[in-house]
């Protein structure tokens, strides 16, 4: 149970990593975005280490149960933030980011991690391969709909010619868009990916490839809804304010797919029974 | 050692005033000079600017140097005291300090937060200390504005929002673009305003600037200053789509522009952000412009409404700074009393008193019960003479230059020899 102990240290390093960038934003005090950057990177090492003990505890990539998927769900949206943060000048994106990787982790650590046999369905070379994917895309998206909510701030500023004290805590709106598209575009062929693979392992075990299980048809929604936003914006100019709602909504419809389907549907359509069931 | 400053700005003198007190800058080395020779001044600084002219002085005395100050402003200017007086002002001790801290860090400027004048409080050090008219307490005294000047700068925001209007342009521009690198501008009119805030913009890495005009000669005239082409009045809708920026300045009575221009030139330019600024009254771009997706659309009103908006910021943003200033002024003075010579006795008897005391209780240690009482107490002794044997010949020294020039000299050399602002180390002195 190391697993846990560590996934808990983490939980609170995030925590004290999200004050930091808040009060970044509100101070916008260099020194404090600095720690608020070491704070996250710690945070990130002992949440990686936590997953690695826990793999080897387990025996097998612990992406199964509920609180496993929100923590490496957490993990993702936390490791792509200190990626991008790296590339892009960004300061105060962590104040937006962090607060989701951080609740996500909470969440993952307040249900119980206790670990049981991977079930004979899953036992397959696929599952960290479609899982992954699939998480580290739906990340993308997650920081995709960040970028576009700092947007959406800014360009009311601009907009309507207030120019408070959001206007000087936010970066500009071409680096905010430039971030939203190339977080779609590394998001998309990781969710393409990972649906693909899905089908490939569901021939092998189910013996078809689709079956309109509830998650493969939210998969598919979401999919299609992120080929769109990406198709408008390279043939029409669906830039700006519409691509940030775009990236908003998408990751809506992410957060559905990813627990709506879990936990929304069943109780409106009692019939229909997904067979990814997280067995947290 | 006192530090006194004398002297008029924008605050108190009107120009005419100024522009006769004004130093022109061949004659630095002469007043200076001049400064320096008045009773119980020992170093001098003098600060030149259209906005203010101030004497910085480290005199011994400080109402026979400010009168003095104030009597040589007069005379070497030929300007009668009676007029002068009334538009000086004199500040002595930390209210000095003070002053001169918060006019390098641009807090006592017209515009707060400009960043000019701490150049020009440099070059006038500079020029001061070639001359050789500054020494010990103006050079520290001096790089100490310097420096709080820089943690004003790097602490606050005081000097990072626009507070005039063709600035005001470019700090929205960069919110909208990022980098204003390689955007493309277009200037309708070609009056005064629009070629002031297309110059802005070009120093701040746009390019590639058309401009248009009802009289072609007047476009292609500005159009060759920026280096730009002129496009014919009736054409330049045909232009929009290639172009980032708009500024429209026309005499027209009605709009120029409206919003289905923008919006058939946006759909050809694929939602690629547009920022128009119409500077002209009455407007010349119809404010529907602003709804379209994309297109930012502000007139003179509300380029105003950013610089009140930025001028408010910056005065919170001073409150910061005056902390800053506070907290450097304090850190100075302590300094400025450590140039005493009773506190420097004092501090120097302290530390050796120290070294024999240590070296005392070791020594006794060692012999730990093999003394008698009496042999204690004549070592005690002994070491103490020697200390005050030692010490005596310095006290001496120190006292007896207390009215000299080289009084803070000394002092300070006592000071950096025997360590005395340092804190004491816990490594023994090599015996």
């Amino acid at each position: 149970m190391t697993n846990i102990w560590v996934l808990h240290s983490s939980v609170v390093v995030y925590l004290v990593a999200t004050a930091f960038h808040l009060v970044y934003l509100v101070t916008l005090r260099e020194p404090v975005l600095k720690w608020a950057r070491r704070v996250t990177w710690a945070a990130f090492v002992l949440h990686t280490a936590g997953l690695v003990i826990r793999f080897v505890e387990v025996g097998y990539t612990p992406v199964t149960t509920l609180h496993e998927s929100m923590s490496f769900f957490g993990w993702c949206v936390a490791g792509l933030y200190l990626v991008l943060q790296l590339r892009y000048h960004l300061p105060t994106l962590g104040a937006f980011v962090t607060p989701v990787a951080s609740m996500f982790v909470l969440a993952a650590a307040s249900l119980t991690g206790h670990m049981e046999p991977l079930p004979a369905a899953l036992q397959s070379a696929w599952l960290p391969v479609h899982v992954g994917l699939l998480f580290l895309g739906d990340g993308a998206f997650a920081l995709a709909a960040a970028a576009g909510v700092m947007y959406l701030i800014q360009e009311r500023q601009l907009k309507r010619k207030r120019l408070g004290a959001w206007f000087r805590r936010l970066p500009n709106l071409e680096v905010l868009d430039e971030l939203n598209y190339r977080c779609l575009s590394i998001g998309f062929p990781l969710l393409t990916a990972g649906i693909i693979t899905g089908a490939i392992w569901a021939q092998q075990a189910w013996g078809t490839y689709w079956s309109w299980d509830p998650k493969e048809t939210w998969s598919l929604i979401t999919w299609l809804l992120y080929a769109a936003v990406l198709h408008g914006r390279l043939t029409i100019g669906w830039r700006g304010r519409r691509a940030a709602i775009w990236a908003i909504i998408g990751f809506g419809a992410v957060l559905f797919t990813f627990l709506g389907v879990n936990f929304v549907l069943p109780r409106l359509v009692p019939d229909l029974e997904s067979l990814h069931i997280y067995t947290g | 050692m006192e530090i006194i400053v004398v002297g008029l700005s924008h605050k108190t003198a009107p120009v005419e005033i100024r522009e006769r007190v004004a130093f022109a800058p061949d004659c630095f080395h002469d007043a200076l000079r001049a400064v320096r020779d008045l009773p119980g001044v020992r170093e001098a600084v003098i600060l030149s600017t259209c906005n203010r002219v101030e004497v910085y002085a480290a005199s011994r005395g400080r109402e026979d140097g400010v009168e003095n100050l104030i009597r040589f402003m007069a005379a070497y200017h030929g300007v009668p005291e009676p007029d002068l007086r009334p538009h000086l002002y004199v500040h002595a001790g930390s209210d000095a300090v003070r002053h001169v801290f918060r006019v390098a860090s641009s807090l006592d400027s017209m515009v707060v937060g400009e960043p000019q004048i701490l150049g020009q409080v440099k070059d006038a050090y500079e020029t001061a200390s070639q001359g050789q008219a500054t020494g010990l307490v103006l050079n520290r005294f001096m790089h100490k504005a310097f420096s709080t000047a820089k943690r004003v700068r790097t602490e606050t925001r005081i000097a990072q929002s626009a507070v005039s209007v063709s600035f005001a342009a470019v700090e929205l521009a960069r919110a909208i673009f990022g980098s204003l690198e390689g955007k493309q501008v277009l200037v309708i009119g070609a009056g005064e305003m629009c070629e002031l805030a297309a110059t802005h913009l070009l120093e701040n890495g746009a390019r590639g600037v058309q401009v248009t005009n009802r009289t072609l000669a007047r476009a292609e005239a500005l159009a060759e200053r920026f280096d730009g082409r002129a496009v014919p009045f009736e054409e330049f809708a045909y232009h929009l789509p290639e172009v980032d920026i708009v500024i429209s300045s026309t005499g027209a009575p009605h709009f120029v522009l409206g919003p289905d221009a923008v919006r058939a030139a946006m759909k050809i330019r694929k939602q690629k952000p547009m920022f128009l600024i119409d500077i002209a009254v009455p407007r010349d771009m119809d404010p529907r412009i602003n709804d379209l997706p994309n297109v930012y659309l502000y007139d003179v009103d509300d380029l105003q409404g950013v610089v009140e908006a930025n001028k408010r910021e910056r005065a919170k943003e001073a409150e910061k700074a005056e902390a800053i200033v506070a907290e450097e002024v304090a850190a100075f003075l302590g300094w400025m009393k450590t140039l005493e010579v009773t506190p420097t006795i004092r501090d120097l008897r302290a530390r050796f008193d120290a070294i024999r005391r240590a070296e005392i209780e070791k020594t006794l240690k060692v012999f730990g019960d093999d003394l008698t009482k009496k042999q204690r107490k004549s070592l005690e002794a002994m070491s103490q003479a020697i200390v005050n044997k030692i010490l005596h010949e310095p006290s001496v020294y120190l006292k007896r230059v207390a009215d000299d020039p080289e009084l803070e000299f000394a002092v300070d050399a006592v000071r950096r020899m025997f360590g005395l602002d340092e804190e004491p180390t816990d490594k023994e002195p090599p015996s």
